[in-house]
């Protein structure tokens, strides 16, 4: 083989002149940026902020014409104190609002960059498989809390404007101040964040089967509405402890006073196994696939 | 010769298969360090699907991969931040801007320094031409606009080695000759540019070496003269010594003439072929009365085809 020019640069680890460079942050924060700046991402949580505003605008309206006293007892106190609506709209919602909402943006992780084509030009940066898959799932997590942040907030905003404010009513008889109140909100949201946890992890996982992002969306909130209709069915009561959704809705102690972590801790380590198993075949799927999109 | 610091590419039998299939089919790559390498075929023949595993996209089969002197996919986070590469087209975010698109890539490398990220983004954009266009979302991007912000995310650092998958899909003759030139200007700094591309016109200009796919198989593989070189001749020579003709050919170690009439042709391996006044200074020694004499050499075009086969049927 004739007219080589052999170049004179050095071997691609010592080339002077490239500083040092930060180690992860910057696909992190350009991740979060990208995620929330979408207006996909900023839709969902449009639509989980309405969840609030409905029921808010819902019940002073039927208040006005002396219906209180019917429906869901949390919903019936929110005409007494605007400090309900968040936390009641947060209940409503994680039957099927959140899920969908951790869905799509969970599903959405992988699939959607295999989709754009963008996955090959990310692992060829080179971003590093595992690292670009624990950055999707940080970028989920962050998604996890700021979805019932929004609506415990919007609630709260909007029952402020519309109720009175004032020391609310614990389920346990107690009353505590409204700064406490707040606080308790805030509790009720992490619980919430910390129990889509492992549905994020399932929706990571699939992600990594599909190039297909809305496939892997709808997998992962069939997923979702599965392990709550097997919580419903005492035929398969064995298996209840170890369904995601068992302890989605038991914030309830977090209500009362004394504050009772004991479900907490069950649902913590729960969604901790669901991370472990799922974030795992995640891995071991995505560091050993053939990236063909 | 696996190893070789003087390659910037070299696999070693390697073997890709989908399913069965066999999409590339034990190829032995050899790119020297600063050439510009035309690696061509027809769509279908394992081009795409070879880049893929040498970027560690996908896992070979069987074989090995030396990028830049180490092993690939094994140093993968050593190797890729000197590689800049256009793989199957551009992808962006259409929801984000030419900018914003760059400056998420080069994020994700993260040996590539913060602190410069905002320059180097917009010194890419220029060198491609789009500088006007950066703060446009991609949605809005024409589809030679795209090719040419790839092409700038290929250009995001120094690099040693530019992979680029038919750069020019989609561009019109002006943005072509661009790229051209930009591979040019890129191979001058001493960056070595290995160019897929379904045609050989493309690379032609801009190419040293090339090598030719067909149906998985590398083919042919050398620089431009030594391809030229492997193909064939066709003599054709007018005389009425048809007979004395034949014997001073065989003489010179042409066999295989024939005689038709007046006419002696014969199909010659170009290699081994000795100059063509020699030739006629040979004839006339040998009393042959020469009326016509033409030596034509077979164009790299047609070389190319009689690699690759004619025509528009997918071989696989």
């Amino acid at each position: 083989m004739s007219a080589e020019r052999v170049t004179t640069a050095a071997p691609p680890d010592r080339r002077p002149g490239r500083p040092r460079p930060n180690l992860r942050a910057s696909l992190l924060a350009s991740e979060l940026a990208t995620l929330f700046r979408r207006r996909r991402t900023q839709a969902v949580l449009a639509v989980l902020a309405g969840v609030p505003l409905l029921i808010a605008v819902a019940v002073r309206l039927s208040a006005d014409r002396g219906a209180s006293g019917r429906g869901p007892v949390l919903v019936d106190r929110l005409s007494h104190n605007g400090l309900f609506v968040g936390v009641t709209a947060l209940v409503v919602s994680i039957p099927l609002f959140v899920p969908v909402a951790i869905g799509v943006v969970a599903g959405d992780t992988i699939a959607g960059e295999a989709n754009l084509g963008t996955l090959r030009y990310l692992l060829l940066a080179p971003a590093g498989r595992t690292r670009l898959l624990l950055v999707k799932y940080a970028g989920v997590v962050a998604f996890c809390l700021a979805a019932p942040l929004t609506v415990v907030l919007v609630g709260a905003g909007i029952g402020g404007v519309l109720f009175d404010v004032g020391p609310v009513p614990l389920l346990s008889g107690d009353t505590v101040s409204v700064g406490e109140s707040v606080l308790r909100a805030l509790l009720v949201a992490g619980y919430v964040a910390v129990s889509m946890l492992g549905l994020s992890a399932v929706g990571l996982f699939v992600s990594t089967l599909t190039e297909i992002p809305v496939g892997a969306m709808a997998a992962t909130v069939t997923l979702a509405v599965t392990s709550q209709i097997l919580d419903a069915l005492p035929q398969v009561e064995w298996l209840h402890p170890y369904l995601m959704s068992h302890f989605w809705l038991g914030m309830g102690e977090l209500l009362r006073t004394p504050i009772g972590w004991d479900s907490f801790a069950s649902n913590a380590v729960l969604q901790a196994g669901y991370i472990a198993v799922f974030g795992s075949l995640a891995w071991a799927r995505l560091t050993t696939r053939d990236v063909l999109s | 010769m696996s190893g070789d610091a003087h390659l910037a590419i070299a696999t070693r039998g390697l073997v890709k298969r989908y399913r069965g299939q066999t999409a590339v089919d034990g190829i032995d790559l050899a790119v020297p360090r600063g050439s510009v390498y035309g690696f061509l075929g027809p769509n279908g023949s394992g081009k795409t699907t070879t880049i893929r595993v040498l970027l560690g996209l996908s896992a070979a089969t069987e074989g090995t991969v030396e990028l830049l002197g180490r092993p690939m996919p094994q140093d993968l986070r050593q190797v890729l931040p000197w590689v800049g590469a256009l793989v199957e087209g551009p992808a962006f975010y259409p929801f984000l801007s030419g900018t914003a698109n760059l400056l998420r890539l080069d994020a994700a490398d993260r040996d590539a320094p913060a602190r410069t990220r905002a320059v180097r983004v917009s010194a890419a954009l220029d060198r491609v031409g789009l500088g006007n266009a950066a703060a446009k979302r991609v949605r809005a991007y024409s589809l030679g606009m795209k090719q040419r912000l790839g092409i700038a995310a290929a250009l995001l650092g120094p690099r040693d080695l530019l992979v680029l998958d038919e750069p020019t899909n989609g561009l019109d003759p002006q943005g072509t000759r661009e790229v051209r030139h930009l591979v040019s200007s890129l191979a001058a700094d001493g960056t070595t540019v290995f160019v897929s591309s379904h045609l050989l016109a493309e690379v032609e200009q801009v190419c040293t070496h090339v090598g030719v796919m067909s149906a998985g198989r590398l083919v042919a593989q050398g620089t431009l003269a030594e391809l030229a070189a492997a193909g064939t001749s066709r003599l054709q020579l007018v005389t009425p010594d048809g007979g004395t003709a034949l014997a001073v050919l065989a003489s010179l170690g042409l066999d295989g003439a024939t005689v038709d009439g007046d006419q002696v042709t014969a199909v010659l391996p170009s290699g081994t072929l000795p100059e063509p006044e020699k030739i006629v200074a040979e004839l006339v020694r040998g009393d042959v009365r020469v009326r016509g004499f033409t030596l034509q050499r077979e164009s790299l075009e047609d070389r190319f085809v009689a690699l690759t086969g004619e025509g528009f049927e997918v071989v696989r």
